[in-house]
């Protein structure tokens, strides 16, 4: 009661609250900290019940029975990696997203380049066009790709056998349909790899490539010299990102393939669905897609480490 | 080691800017040449066509006599210095200046040994090791040098090279820059708007504006003898006083008309020159440091010239003092023993063996 605020203690507040302990509580709330988390709390709230929650719970879930009656530990895990069905999918898993990822930044490096050396009103046109796969919503691209290559009549093997060639059953060969899943991802993907490379090319200045043409370089020179290491925590950066994408994606597979042939071209994702959902084993279904988190955490904590050092020498 | 050529060199953006109109310029061999002129006049342009940066619309330029109109940038032989140096941020001060020499296929003992002459001859030696953003201004300016000295190429090229940095760091490297060129003797092409940069480095000035180039010359000569009102204003610091007047008379006995009550004879040495250009409205060309106090022992053809100081402007070695004659502001330096206030009327004189007459019509200097 020492600290003045006995003062304001004027006979209308006290019906309410001690004043001292009033006041403590304005300044506690006045304080801009305190401002900051209550302004937050909303999305904080908001992680916990879309992020934090789900991710214990399907922990909590794959470590239990089918019946989900019963407490089994790892027992689920244990099953999932003595099953010559799961090392496929793990195998497919990586395959799929390593090779897609790959042919996603590559394509999506030279068509930036591509477009970067486009002048003026061609290049937003060009790049409209481009980003056309990104915005369609994957479900419905993949519909279209489904039509274009699956059954006798598809437009593909049509092309095929107006040059005199057989058509093929391309989803019904184990090979054809994961090249053909693949396929589809670059195609989606693509854009966003262009578009986040394009981004980046504009704010390296020309000048870099001037001195460089100066000092004797050619494009490719160029390309390896300059362009890849000043793009090279953006490529770290939309790796990483798509890598975590790709691997979680569910709708181009199972759309396209639904993991046929013979369980050939399943990915975590849809073996998961398959598992929890179509065949009822919903612990079973958790415990794949929680294999998912140990391969990405690896990925980042490599690619990450990259990023920190080169953004701290300012390049 | 090479002259470079321009003839009739022309470039245009987009059918409408024309940027460069026809220029003819023969640099000798170790040359160091300046071009000079206002923002905007085409120096950047002329630079970037002679190192290929830029394709040239019309004429033809040769590097040690080949044409080189369809040579690329890396063909040319040639190195420059950009205005905000381009170092290559991901790479080390070695790496900058090694990189030319790596793509060359130099072997890697040449690479170290031009290197650290480059460093030793720039006092960069310690800095080679660390990367761009760790250097100051002046030192990104020094790596930018030496990239382009290790290369030992036909011909350098800078563009403005100094004008990113602050003023006492500029007229330092300006010496440095100088001696460089003194050192490797590389025939020089040196773009700046700065005039004072100009005159200091150049073996030969050439002064553009709007594309085109005004005069070419040593410095002494666009100093003392410009060929026209544009490098008459633009070279010389504060600018020449142009001021409105007329001659008179007829034959030896030619008098130089200011106002009503204000004529002086002319120098004359001057009147043959000026003989065909009488009673007409003519332009009088006068720098500041020939408008001065009065001195005591007269000098042929200084006049007197009394005057009521407008402003002065004091500058430790000197006084600039502003007044009017027949109402056109004119600037005169007068000695700082002088004392010279606003206001009151200062004794002060003109010494017309350096007038220049110009034409209003041509602006040419007769
Ligand atoms: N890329 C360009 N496109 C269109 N106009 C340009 C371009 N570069 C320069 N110009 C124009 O050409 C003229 C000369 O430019 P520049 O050579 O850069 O001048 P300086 O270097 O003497 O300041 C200017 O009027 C400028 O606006
Ligand atoms: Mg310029």
């Amino acid at each position: 009661m020492a600290d003045g605020t006995t003062t304001v203690s004027a006979p209308a507040l006290r019906g309410f609250a001690p004043p001292a302990r009033r006041s403590s509580l304005r300044r506690f709330a006045q304080r801009r900290s305190t401002t900051a988390v209550l302004m937050c709390l909303p999305l904080i709230c908001l992680i916990a019940g879309l992020v934090v929650y789900p991710f214990f719970y399907s922990i909590w879930l794959s470590l239990l029975n089918r019946a989900m009656t019963r407490f089994i530990a790892l027992f689920n895990y244990r099953y999932l990696l003595r099953s010559d069905t799961f090392q496929l999918v793990i195998f497919q898993s990586c395959f799929f997203a390593i090779t897609a990822v790959f042919f996603k930044a590559l394509i999506g490096f030279i068509l930036a380049h591509v477009m970067h050396n486009i002048s003026g009103k061609d290049q937003k046109l060009w790049r409209g066009v481009l980003l056309v796969p990104w915005v369609i919503p994957p479900a419905l691209s993949t519909l279209g790709w489904w039509w274009m290559i699956s059954g006798d009549y598809s437009a593909i093997n049509w092309l095929l056998e107006q040059v005199g060639m057989h058509p093929v059953a391309w989803l019904a060969s184990t090979w054809w349909a994961r090249i053909w899943v693949v396929a589809v991802n670059v195609w989606y993907g693509t854009p966003f790899f262009m578009i986040m490379y394009l981004a980046t090319l504009k704010s390296v200045p020309d000048q870099l490539y001037e001195a460089a043409a100066i000092d004797g370089a050619t494009w490719l020179q160029k390309i390896r010299y300059i362009s890849l290491p000043m793009l090279r925590n953006i490529i770290s950066i939309t790796v990483l990102f798509s890598l975590i994408v790709t691997f979680a994606n569910f709708d181009i597979v199972e759309n396209l393939t639904a993991g046929a042939p013979a369980n050939t071209t399943h990915v975590f994702a849809t073996y998961a669905f398959q598992l929890g959902i179509q065949s009822g084993n919903i612990p079973l279904g958790a415990a794949v897609s929680l294999f998912i988190f140990p391969i990405l955490a690896i990925f980042s904590v490599f690619i990450l480490r990259g990023v920190g050092r080169r953004a701290q020498e300012g390049i | 080691m090479a002259q470079v050529t321009l003839r009739r060199v022309s470039k245009s953006y987009d059918q409408h800017v024309q940027a460069v109109k026809g220029i003819d310029l023969e640099i000798a061999d170790e040359e160091f040449v300046v071009l000079v002129g206002p923002s905007g006049c085409g120096k950047t342009t002329t630079l970037r066509m002679i190192a290929g940066l830029e394709e040239i619309t019309g004429g033809e330029i040769t590097i040690a006599g080949e044409v080189v109109n369809d040579v690329p940038p890396r063909d040319r032989d040639i190195a420059m210095v950009f205005q905000n140096y381009a170092l290559y941020p991901h790479m080390t001060v070695f790496d900058n200046m090694a990189f030319g020499l790596k793509l060359r296929k130099f072997a890697k003992d040449e690479i170290r040994r031009r290197v650290d002459e480059a460093a030793r001859i720039l006092d960069i030696g310690e800095l080679l090791a660390r990367k761009p953003k760790a250097l100051s201004g002046g030192q990104r300016q020094r790596v930018a040098m030496g990239r382009a000295i290790v290369r030992h190429p036909k011909v350098f090229l800078f563009d403005e090279p100094l004008s990113n940095l602050d003023a006492k760091l500029r007229v330092q490297m300006r010496t440095e820059i100088k001696k460089v060129h003194q050192t490797v003797r590389t025939t020089t092409v040196y773009v700046t708007h700065d005039q004072v940069e100009a005159m200091t480095l150049a073996d030969r000035v050439v002064v553009m504006n709007r594309g085109v180039i005004e005069q070419v010359g040593p410095p002494q000569e666009l100093y003392h003898s410009p060929a026209t009102r544009f490098v008459a204003g633009f070279i010389g610091s504060p600018a020449m006083n142009f001021i409105p007047c007329r001659i008179q008379g007829r034959g030896n006995e030619l008098t130089l008309r200011l106002a009503d009550n204000l004529s002086f004879p002319l120098p004359p040495d001057r009147t043959q020159r000026y003989g065909a250009n009488t009673d007409r409205e003519m332009l009088l060309g006068l720098r500041p440091e020939h408008l001065t106090e009065l001195k005591d022992q007269a000098k042929p053809n200084v006049v007197r010239l009394d005057s009521r100081l407008d402003v002065t402007e004091p500058m430790g070695m000197e006084i600039l003092v502003h007044f009017r004659i027949n109402g056109t502001a004119v600037c005169g330096r007068v000695d700082p023993s002088v004392r010279a206030m606003a206001g009151e009327i200062l004794p002060m004189s003109a010494d017309l063996n350096h007038m220049h007459l110009i034409d209003p019509e041509t602006d040419r200097v007769i």
